[in-house]
């Protein structure tokens, strides 16, 4: 009897917490996130020009812009700065496709002494590995149905 | 300019979602569920022909967020299946995605073999 009381307020100091805490926060992470996720859209925007400048045409253009700011994310990754942008940004550093970058190369930085199969081979897909999983399921079936259906 | 100005904007609001998602909804939703739920939110919202528009707006404001990755990957596999039929529907995505994904695994690998973690 006593255990079934103690989880109820428990769950009611949670409820508590909930109600005072997230507020001031949720609105400082959601203007971080606008921010640095919006800088990092437009300096795809502008990497996207130079390509289109360089003669790429727009298709080519996407690709190229995708793999510039891959390396970008990689690198800040690597040089210990993009955790720093994270710190503020949440999904502002997560959901552009430098996030992406971070997160493969932060795990697998991480487990390098565990080798540069089990480590650095494995590790660096412990996040990209589901997201290719996913996006490619998704890709195979949607393309299926267009094939049946349309 | 007015172009990088709405892919600001654009690009900033699909980030705000995304932290609005973390921050408000009571499960603990952690970067890599982030990640996962734009990629196939990204590639269904392509196929029901609605992120197309948006990229036609946005520009990198919607392809620089993961979701432009899963709009690249169902336009990719709708595009091949139109050239080649039922094999299009499994080389379509990675097709369209391949500079991506080649980037990310040489970038990826060769940044983590180079540098050492921080603190």
């Amino acid at each position: 009897m006593p255990y079934k009381f103690e989880e109820l307020s428990a769950q009611d100091y949670d409820q508590k917490v909930q109600k005072i805490k997230p507020r001031p926060r949720v609105i400082k992470n959601a203007i971080w996130a606008f921010v640095v996720g919006g800088l990092f859209s437009a300096l795809g925007q502008i990497i996207f020009f130079g390509y289109v400048g360089l003669g790429l045409t727009e298709r080519d253009a996407v690709a190229a812009t995708a793999a510039t700011l891959i390396f970008l994310g990689a690198l800040l990754t690597g040089l210990g700065l993009y955790d720093k942008i994270g710190k503020h940004a949440g999904a502002g550093s997560i959901i552009p496709i430098t996030g992406f970058a971070n997160a493969i190369v932060a795990p697998a930085m991480e487990y390098k002494r565990e080798g540069y199969i089990f480590g650095v081979g494995a590790k660096m897909f412990s996040i990209a590995g589901p997201v290719l999983a996913y996006g490619i399921t998704v890709s195979v079936l949607i393309g299926l149905v267009y094939y049946l259906f349309l | 300019m007015e172009k990088v100005l709405i892919a600001f904007l654009i690009g900033g609001l699909i980030c705000l979602f995304g932290q609005l998602l973390m921050d408000l909804t009571p499960v603990s939703i952690s970067p890599a569920h982030i990640l996962v739920g734009f990629v196939t939110g990204g590639s269904i919202l392509s196929a029901l022909g609605i992120y197309g528009p948006l990229v036609e707006v946005a520009g990198a404001g919607a392809t620089v967020p993961l979701s432009g990755f899963g709009h690249a990957l169902a336009q990719g596999s709708i595009a091949a299946v139109e050239k080649q039929g039922l094999l299009g529907a499994f080389a379509g995505g990675l097709e369209a995605t391949a500079v991506g994904i080649a980037a990310a695994v040489i970038f990826g690998y060769t940044m983590a073999v180079i540098f050492d973690p921080k603190g």
